[in-house]
């Protein structure tokens, strides 16, 4: 299998191809004319805000729910006929949804049970899983007497212990505390590395979905609004929600000057916005860019020569964040620029440091500019 | 103001239970009277509890009759009112659902004569139209206390459900289940309390009934509120108070076990809170 499977489509069918899905619970529209493909092996997230329709498209993955229109297959089967008991899929639930009145033992054999395995290999595969997710000690343990992480581990061991093609997990580790919550992170994604299983992960954090995913699909309204890598998402949004739905976003309304197979000249607030990279758009179209705030440089002195990409402006507060400091800095149309820096040094004499009020020059590289069509 | 609010509460507390529990001191402490008038005290004595228990086979016929007419009803009851409740709450909008919902609760809020009176109706049509039921005693008022019984049942299993949310159930389908497998492996002992309570309400409801039994008992068909009140229109008599006493005590020792249960399964969930926090890991 190759590392980016969804780049070399004539060599690698979708596991899962999701074609035209739309569903609709009375007026509102949850999930609105969906098209999707997911590879054997990825780790794909779902990212979006809440009430968007990440749960809804889960569940007709799963079987709990049908699509009204397209179609959705996984492994090359269609699956409108097949009921959740008869998919290749396990879910791991928000709620988890532990049976309270089994041992976390026989939550985990469950699922072997339905299929009629012996139970000499039921209990080997139950003793193997429960190694993965280190719950050995709490065999015998009924769910509630277990604390949240182990909850959740055992749900997750639950729905793996089926060795099914496509694991979903609805918002594996939205229960948890933020710390609980950034080692598990970590498990997940080496869980899934070791089982070589898909995941498919639904959450509404973004850093989750960056950290986690392979590929992820950000989702609005019951729509995909963008689908890529979490370098592509970041770097290279194409619509005005993307780029501030994912870290944040300076954006500014333009006009096109130039436009040429490798470069883009926008007309903008911040003066002339040189991209050194060809882009779809027209010369004189209305256009948005997007500056991230790391990406911009703040200095006291000012540029040697003038030209594209820069701009002066002065700071109207400063948010000392510890290991960034970030600048509100007011142009002279009095719009606000977010921009951070690093405290590569300890601040101890303020003296050199950027202070309320100074005048001060913001710069950019040509290469950072995003052209958001939307 | 905060001590004469709580003062307030306590005379009112202690008046409530004053007004309930002392008619039923005075029947306890009346059942051990030698005399055969009631209000005439005539010093103490097991007299009646002996007249009870070695002369008075009709009332252990009527206890009898009662209990299996009570067990019976509270099982088909159940089985009835929870295959209502899973229609109502699991299988999605049907045609007539709501008119099925409404047509569910209708015995609750009927007059148990209007009851009485249209199953009585319904008894003696069929009666004459198939020859059953043949006489009317056991078959018919099981069969009357199980219409009203199963109301009760489908709405406390239904509130039950509701609140169960559906998790559990796709969960166990999206791990391979069956849908009867579904039902009997985490359905049903998701739903034992539900179960349980149900069944004790019909129980004591049927044991309680004396209307809707009276209207469609049959000669020599006495359960035990008919006769109690059969033998109380003629008089109060000390063999009856006896009768109560008994029945006092046993609910009083089955309300003590209920008691019990509950503060045993308060502990284990306390000791498994504990247990999840002292988890770690
Ligand atoms: N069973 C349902 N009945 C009616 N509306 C629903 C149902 N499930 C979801 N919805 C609606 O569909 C939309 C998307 O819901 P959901 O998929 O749960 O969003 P998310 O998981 O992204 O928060 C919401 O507006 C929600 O209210
Ligand atoms: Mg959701």
């Amino acid at each position: 299998m190759t590392e980016e499977p969804w780049l070399d489509q004539a060599n690698n069918t979708p596991l899962v191809q999701i074609r035209g899905v739309s569903k609709k619970f009375g007026d509102v529209t949850a999930v609105d004319n969906v098209d999707l493909d997911i590879y054997q092996g990825e780790l794909f997230c779902l990212l979006g805000g809440s009430g968007c329709g990440k749960t809804t498209l889960l569940r007709m993955l799963a079987g709990f729910e049908f699509p009204n229109s397209g179609s959705i297959s996984i492994g090359g089967q269609d699956m409108s006929t097949v009921p959740a008991y008869e998919r290749p899929t396990n879910m791991m639930f928000q709620s988890y949804a532990l049976f309270p009145h089994m041992s976390v033992e026989r939550n985990i054999a469950f699922g072997l049970q339905q299929d009629r395995m012996p139970k000499g290999e039921i209990a080997d595969r139950v003793h193997e899983i429960l190694k993965l997710v280190e719950l050995q000690d709490f065999k015998k343990r009924k769910p509630q007497q277990l604390s949240g992480g182990q909850r959740q581990r055992v749900a997750l061991a639950r729905a793996l212990v089926k060795e099914p093609r496509l694991l979903l997990l609805d918002e594996p580790l939205a229960a948890l505390d933020k710390k609980l919550r950034k080692q598990t992170q970590f498990e997940l994604a080496n869980i899934q590395e070791q089982v070589g299983v898909t995941f498919i992960v639904v959450t509404h954090d973004q850093e989750e979905a960056m950290t986690l995913s392979t590929r992820m699909a950000v989702m609005d309204a019951g729509r995909f609004q963008q689908i890529g890598t979490p370098t592509e998402i970041y770097e290279f949004p194409q619509s005005r929600f993307v780029a501030d739905f994912i870290g944040s976003a300076n954006i500014l309304q333009g006009r096109v000057t130039e436009d040429s197979a490798d470069h883009v000249r926008v007309d903008t607030e911040l003066g002339e916005i040189y991209i050194d990279h060809g882009q779809q758009v027209s010369t004189g179209s209305q256009i948005w860019v997007g500056l991230r705030p790391e990406k911009i440089t703040v200095s006291k002195s000012a540029p040697e020569t003038p030209g594209p990409n820069q701009c002066k402006g002065v700071v109207d507060d400063i948010g000392y964040l510890g290991e960034v400091s970030i600048y509100k800095i007011r142009l002279d149309s009095g719009t606000i620029i977010d921009a951070t820096a690093p405290n590569r040094i300890r601040p101890m004499s303020r003296t050199h440091a950027i202070t309320w009020e100074d005048e001060v020059y913001l710069s950019w590289e040509p290469s950072s500019p995003m052209l958001l069509n939307t | 103001m905060q001590g004469t609010r709580s003062r307030f509460l306590t005379v009112m507390i202690t008046l409530g239970m004053a007004f309930f529990y002392i008619p039923m001191i005075l029947l306890v402490i009346y059942s051990f009277n030698y005399s055969r008038i009631v209000p005439v005290w005539g010093g103490w004595s097991t007299r009646w509890y002996e007249v009870l228990f070695f002369e008075s086979p009709e009332v252990w016929a009527a206890v009898r009759l009662s209990l299996q007419i009570a067990f019976v009803n509270a099982t088909c009851a159940v089985i009835i009112g929870t295959l209502a409740a899973l229609a109502m709450v699991r299988f999605g909008r049907f045609r007539g659902r709501t008119l099925f919902g409404g047509m569910l609760v209708a015995p609750l809020v009927m007059p148990e004569v209007i009851t009485g009176i249209s199953l009585l109706v319904l008894f003696i049509t069929l009666q004459q139209l198939v020859g059953w039921p043949a006489e009317r005693g056991f078959t018919t008022i099981t069969i009357a206390h199980i219409t009203f019984s199963l109301a009760y049942v489908a709405i406390t299993v239904q509130a039950r459900l509701t609140g169960m949310g559906q998790d559990l159930e796709e969960a166990a389908s999206d791990l391979g289940a069956k849908p009867f497998k579904v039902l009997t492996a985490i359905t049903i002992p998701r739903l034992t309390p539900a179960l349980v309570s149900g069944w004790l309400l019909a129980f004591t409801l049927s044991l309680d009934d004396l209307v809707i039994a009276s209207f469609v008992t049959g000669p020599g068909a006495n359960t035990l509120p008919i006769l109690i009140f059969s033998r109380i229109r003629l008089g109060l008599r000390p063999d009856i108070n006896a009768l109560a006493t008994i029945i006092i005590l046993v609910v009083a020792v089955c309300v003590a076990i209920a008691a019990l249960i509950m503060y045993r399964q308060h502990k284990r969930d306390l000791r498994d809170e504990q247990l999840a926090e002292r988890g770690g890991g």
